[in-house]
């Protein structure tokens, strides 16, 4: 079973610098588990310590947005596309604020 | 430094006038490499927010597919402040995602200026660079004014090229 997952310029560090990386996986979490195992530590930018997916990461499954599909519980098949891309956000609003009004202080960046 | 046209500002300033109070937001994508901004992309903000702009997944996605397929990188990633300062905030810092981008920020808290910077942010460290606007008609080997963390006092965007 092949995946073809792309990475975001930000998370290449973990894929010494790959754009695009093989996994396997019956859902986008095994999928992710997968990964990790050969570049560690691209899980943890990716999934909350409370096992869900962050919230400012976009991932996709063949172009759709899998919070659409079951965010960790995808299924995937052999042969789908996956792409991550951190979400383009900001703005002038207190980052604790932000923070609150999200429910977590996760950031894909910290 | 972002070298960027007057026509690209102009179209960026016009975006956050129509948007404000919500937050505007966008891209300008350039060749892969080039580090100039050549094609302005506005972008919906899907939060419609006075304080804060996240771009719509969907559009997300689509916009990137597209400058991927033509060989480009977002250059500038730009949006707008409608009460504060065009200083990036910590919120911004912190979401900062294409460690490549120049991060314009376009403050419209005045009705009749707007106060343009720009910054990189790498690994949540921000420095600001001063942006150099290209005019048309004026010989690129000619004294330009460098916009560099100034507020003008007054920003006159009806010059017409030459003047």
């Amino acid at each position: 079973m092949a995946i073809e997952v792309r990475i975001p310029t930000i998370l290449r560090t973990y894929t010494g610098g790959a754009k695009t990386v093989e996994g396997a996986g019956d859902t986008l979490s095994a999928l992710l588990t997968d990964l990790d195992a050969r570049h560690a530590g691209l899980r943890g930018r990716l999934v909350t310590d409370q096992g869900a997916l962050h919230r400012f990461v976009n991932i996709y499954v063949n172009d759709e947005d899998v919070r659409f599909l079951g965010s960790l519980d995808a299924k995937l098949s052999d042969g789908d596309n996956v792409t991550i891309l951190p979400a383009v956000a900001g703005g002038a609003l207190g980052f604790a604020a932000a923070a609150a009004l999200l429910g977590r202080p996760a950031s894909l960046i910290r | 430094m972002l070298s960027i046209d007057r026509s690209i500002i102009d179209a960026i300033i016009a975006h956050a006038r129509r948007d404000h109070p919500d937050e505007a937001c966008g891209v300008v994508a350039g060749p892969a490499g080039s580090d100039t901004p050549v094609r302005h992309i506005p972008m919906d903000n899907a939060a419609r927010s006075m304080t804060f702009y996240e771009f719509d997944s969907m559009e997300q996605l689509r916009v990137w597919r597209e400058m991927d397929d033509r060989d480009e990188e977002p250059v500038v990633i730009y949006h707008s402040h409608t009460a504060t300062q065009a200083y990036p905030s910590r919120t911004d810092i912190s979401f900062a995602g294409e460690p490549g981008a120049h991060y314009l920020l376009v403050s419209t808290r005045e009705p009749d200026s707007e106060e343009l910077r720009s910054y990189r942010i790498v690994d949540g460290v921000v420095t600001e660079e001063p942006v150099r606007v290209v005019e048309p008609n004026v010989d690129p080997h000619a004294v330009q004014s460098y916009m560099f963390g100034q507020s003008p006092t007054t920003v006159d965007y009806e010059c017409s090229p030459g003047r």
